[in-house]
């Protein structure tokens, strides 16, 4: 218990140390930016979260952030958006019944060939032609439903449209669903071993953003969602409201920045208690008898299952657990941008940026996870400046009119990912471990 | 003549660019494929790397064309291929001595290899982008075509033109010439079957003499010059734009996959195997057949399995197939 109190302590240094950098930020860039910078800060926070649970404490290796982050953001748009109700009876009725149809159809031919057929490659091309013989029947009667929803009011629909609820309701939604993607993912994936899991993944993401960008009639594709709705007030409703106007007269700051400001500050709070809630459970599991042996299959996997652990089953838990958290994230980023932007789906944003996090925060440990998110997301926003003083620093004895220097002070937006790979080389070699270690437990 | 008039039109369509794109991505994998043999981490950096030569040879093609050298037909990257070569490699011992080296003494997991090489892959392409910017830049400077649609149909009468770009039968040339050195390489000289023993058999090696240092500094040498060569090709044939260099590192893999990981020919054949697929799948085949069969029996529809915004979600769907199903790939084994 001793050991515990004292490492708490430390994270208060931590923690008080980002809580001084935002209001530095706030003092003498702008409230607003260190408020967006908090708000990206937390939802980081939650999804390196969600990657510590699986590499952290378990030794997964997930590269498919970005695609679980992009399932949540889908979530977001299907649960908030309007119905779109013209294409309900031609179309949306028509997909869903075919979808059905199909998956049930899979199952039973699944079902089907585990039972009857023995021989390997028989299996397999069974299934293969199953496969493409549904592709070929799926183009057939799908294509005009298709192109009724994608044609219908195309300019401003042009989609299924969503349940018209309220859109905080489509966060443990997103988690749900990911979670059963992760399911049928970690089903197929997780027997690889590290670096191939990590490809497998990978290319996994990678196809599910495919998806998303090319079906239009799913969520609008490429030509994005926007306008979705809001759990928080819109900042012109607050600034009719006569408290804030007599608010932003004493606080001496205009009506318009102070609204923005609310609304801002109203997301932080609703993502502060996601994190809170999200956080406080997996503490408790990691303490658990479960963490304890989630912890024992990581450090070794064979000895694990000689102890009688079920190694497979415990991977697919935990993956389908952080998967969950990474889809919860990703709708709650949605919910933050108000807009679905499949093309802004990049892995080196989502995926790989949020594994830096929880390198440099300190891989098995929350905290750890959370502080990397922070001082990682500060930092990306923050490198453009840093890149400029550096590139000042370097052509101080050149003219200001040089070209050269000219040229570099152009480029400095690029300076980050020189940054922040140099962050991680260098991590990984001095400290290894992150700016907070995982605990020692007896 | 309708026989003929068809395998033009999959001339044209699929084998000339399934080659060109093959011999691609098959540089691109067996430099992948060689650093996982003998360093044992997946090189997530190595499409930068690919970036960083090509971009090098641009940089250099303009101190050359600035001196009003060319050889045209011929594109000038040509004459710059050799020093960016040198330059890539240095680049590659570079990151080996102060990102992977420490790692490797440290006997570090794998995956902590791989983390590295994500590093390495975000200070690339940062340097890449501070450097030449992100905008597209075309390298091409030379003749375009060999042989046009246009003349092709005026020479020969058909309906179904075959268009070989120049810089198309480089590439595949160029490819063939490094293939074969690089094949030489391994399998005719000491240095080359000391770093097969070494990769086989780590500390057999180490007993038997061979030395580590040198093994390293060959294999670092052999991924830079192809990366080098890929990247440069690559930008030679479509136009160089950075970021198309991290989409590439995927199909890369996959090709080496497909193939079997830590075998050169299957890095070849898997290269081939991908962009082929990639071709095939999203080719329609309407007008093919309408050469064949009567005209009544067509069916209306493209005759398309997947649609063209799929070509390279093709590639990975390829590669997670054959992880779930045959991890091991076409070829198996992991000797070098």
């Amino acid at each position: 218990m001793k050991t515990d109190l004292i490492s708490e302590k430390k994270y208060i240094n931590v923690y008080l140390v980002c809580a001084f950098l935002f209001l530095l930020v706030g003092l003498f860039q702008s409230w607003n930016v260190a408020f967006s910078i908090l708000n990206l800060c937390l939802i980081s926070a939650i999804m390196s979260i969600g990657i510590n649970i699986q590499w952290g404490n378990s030794g997964i290796v997930n590269f498919g952030v970005m695609g679980f982050a992009a399932i949540g953001g889908l979530c977001g748009v299907l649960i908030s958006m309007p119905p779109t109700l013209e294409v309900w009876k031609d179309g949306t009725a028509v997909i869903l019944i075919i979808l059905f149809s199909f998956l049930i159809s899979g199952i039973l031919v699944k079902k089907f060939l585990k039972k009857f057929i023995y021989n390997k490659y028989l299996k397999i091309l069974l299934s293969i032609t199953f496969i493409i013989f549904s592709l070929y029947l799926i183009k057939s009667i799908f294509i005009p439903s298709i192109n009724f929803i994608e044609n219908t009011n195309s300019a401003k629909t042009g989609y299924i449209g969503g349940l018209n609820l309220p859109i905080i309701f489509s966060w443990p939604i997103a988690g749900l669903f990911c979670g059963v993607i992760a399911f049928l993912i970690g089903k197929i994936a997780l027997g690889l071993r590290s670096d191939y899991l990590a490809i497998a993944t990978l290319g996994i993401s990678e196809i599910i953003i495919y998806i998303i960008k090319n079906e239009e009639w799913l969520a609008r594709g490429v030509k994005n969602v926007n306008g979705l709705p809001r759990p928080v007030p819109y900042e012109i409703d607050l600034q009719k409201n006569e408290f804030i106007q007599t608010l932003s007269n004493t606080l001496n700051l205009s009506v318009i920045e102070l609204s923005s400001l609310i609304v801002k500050g109203l997301y932080s709070i609703l993502f502060i208690l996601v994190l809170l809630i999200i956080f406080f459970l997996l503490q408790k599991a990691i303490k658990s008898p479960w963490g304890r042996m989630m912890r024992a299959v990581r450090d070794n996997e064979i000895s694990a299952e000689a102890m009688g652990i079920n190694v497979k089953k415990r991977h697919l838990q935990v993956f389908i657990i952080g998967s969950a958290i990474i889809g919860i994230s990703g709708a709650m980023l949605t919910t933050l941008d108000g807009q679905f932007t499949p093309s802004s789906y990049q892995p080196l944003r989502y995926t790989f940026l949020i594994w830096i996090m929880v390198i440099i925060g300190g891989s098995g440990n929350n905290h750890g996870a959370i502080i990397g998110a922070f001082a990682i997301w500060f930092f990306w926003i923050q490198a453009e400046p840093i890149g400029i003083f550096l590139i000042e620093l370097i052509t101080i004895f050149l003219s200001d009119q040089n070209e050269m220097k000219l040229y570099l002070l152009n480029h400095a937006a690029y300076m980050r990912l020189l940054l922040m790979g140099l962050v991680l080389i260098l991590a990984l070699r001095f400290f290894p471990k992150g700016i907070i270690e995982e605990e020692k437990r007896l | 003549m309708e026989i003929i008039n068809a395998f033009a039109l999959i001339i044209n369509y699929i084998i000339i660019p399934g080659l060109t794109y093959g011999c691609q991505l098959a540089l691109g994998a067996l430099g992948v494929t060689i650093i996982y043999t003998v360093l044992r981490f997946s090189n997530f950096a190595h499409g930068e790397l690919m970036s960083l030569g090509a971009m090098t040879s641009i940089l250099i093609t303009w101190i050359i064309s600035y001196f009003g050298i060319s050889i045209f037909p011929l594109p000038t990257v040509i004459l710059a291929l050799p020093i960016s070569i040198l330059v890539t490699i240095s680049y590659c011992l570079l990151i080996d001595k102060y990102c992977f080296q420490y790692h490797r003494e440290k006997n570090s997991k794998n995956v902590i290899s791989l983390i590295v090489s994500i590093g390495v892959m975000f200070f690339t392409s940062g340097l890449i982008r501070v450097l030449i910017g992100p905008n597209d830049r075309t390298i091409n400077d030379g003749e375009r075509f060999i042989i046009s649609a246009r003349e092709f149909k005026e020479i020969t009468g058909l309906t179904e033109g075959i268009s070989l770009k120049l810089s198309q039968s480089i590439t595949i040339i160029v490819s063939i010439i490094s293939v074969a050195l690089l094949f030489w390489f391994l399998n005719k000289t000491k240095t080359g079957k000391s770093m097969r023993a070494y990769s086989d058999n780590k500390d057999l090696a180490l007993l038997s003499g061979i030395k580590t240092e040198n093994v390293i500094f060959y294999t670092w040498l052999i991924t830079g010059t192809l990366a080098c060569i890929a990247g440069t090709l690559y930008g030679l044939d479509k136009s160089y734009k950075p970021f198309t260099y991290l989409q590439l590192v995927l199909p890369i893999f996959a090709a080496a996959i497909v193939g079997g990981i830590g075998n050169p020919v299957g890095a070849i054949i898997g290269g081939f195997v991908i962009s082929f697929s990639e071709l095939l799948i999203t080719f329609s085949y309407n007008k093919f057949l309408s050469y064949l069969i009567p005209i009544n029996f067509l069916p209306e529809s493209s005759l398309q399995l997947l649609s063209t915004d799929y070509k390279i979600a093709i590639s990975f769907i390829i590669l997670v197939l054959v992880l779930i199903l045959k991890p091991t790939g076409i070829y198996k084994g992991k000797l070098l």
